[in-house]
């Protein structure tokens, strides 16, 4: 029954994934997208990822896809059809993206991986532990760097945003 | 993990995603669909993280920490992205690669 799931939810990423390289307009390759993220959140429920499936939702479905979808409802006509690379190049960037994945996939099934059989599920308790953790393997300080970058990237993204406005407004005496 | 799935369909999934990403990202010629393809590759590698923590580690959580690190640094990323473009849009009223110039210092 898992294995079913899982050749569908194969077929439907990477299904999306191509036709969201390749559509010519723009909201509907982010849409394609969105399938394919929704399926990432599916193999994490599969695997028995429950705290990282509603991250990869809430964050990159919820967030990230509502932040691209505004993006190019500001920036562009929806009729406007994207202009895209020559035929030649893209048969050539083509052909080098499948050698690549070839040399990928023929070092990955000559390497034999040991696979643990053992079954464990993982709580959310536990994954707040470990990220707090301060004693020898805890992830405190990452996390603390986290929230600093993620801080300062919400002011520059606000700073940037508002362009030329901000400066005049400094400039003006008062 | 999944029953009757090793740890090579997995990886062999997110390798093909993988490289769906990098034509994109090669062959697009406007700003947002780089972004898209970005994304793609992004979350190839996440899946790769927790798959390995899964099937070799799975008494490890160390996978699960980087993943999330991953997320909320593609978030950030996004966020200042489409800043940028939205930014720049307003100067150039484009968001084509080959008109983006005013960036170029």
């Amino acid at each position: 029954m898992e294995k079913i799931i899982f050749y569908i939810l194969a077929l439907i990423m990477i299904g999306a994934a191509i036709a969201s390289v390749s559509s010519r307009k723009m909201l509907r390759s982010v849409i394609y997208l969105l399938f394919t993220l929704i399926g990432v959140a599916g193999i994490f429920f599969l695997i028995d990822y429950n705290f990282l499936a509603a991250v990869e939702l809430t964050v990159y479905a919820g967030g990230i896809i509502v932040l691209m979808i505004f993006s190019v409802l500001l920036v562009h006509h929806i009729e406007m059809k994207l202009e895209v690379a020559k035929l030649s190049k893209r048969i050539l960037v083509a052909g080098a993206c499948i050698i690549g994945a070839g040399v990928f996939l023929s070092v990955i099934y000559s390497y034999d991986f040991n696979e643990h059989g053992v079954a464990i599920t993982t709580t959310t308790a536990e994954i707040g532990y470990g990220l707090l953790n301060f004693e020898a393997g805890g992830f405190i300080l990452p996390f603390e760097v986290i929230s600093v970058l993620l801080l300062a990237a919400m002011i520059g993204a606000i700073i940037i945003a508002k362009g030329k406005k901000l400066e005049s407004n400094t400039d003006d005496p008062k | 993990m999944i029953d009757g799935i090793s740890i090579y369909d997995l990886l062999t999934l997110t390798t093909i995603l993988f490289f769906i990403g990098v034509y994109g990202f090669i062959t697009r010629k406007n700003l947002i669909s780089i972004l898209i393809s970005v994304e793609l590759i992004l979350n190839a590698s996440v899946v790769n993280f927790v798959v390995i923590n899964k099937y070799l580690y799975p008494d490890m959580l160390q996978g699960v920490y980087f993943s999330i690190f991953i997320i909320a640094v593609a978030a950030a990323e996004t966020a200042l992205a489409v800043s940028i473009i939205i930014s720049l849009y307003r100067q150039i009223n484009s968001v084509e690669v080959k008109d983006t110039e005013v960036m170029k210092y």
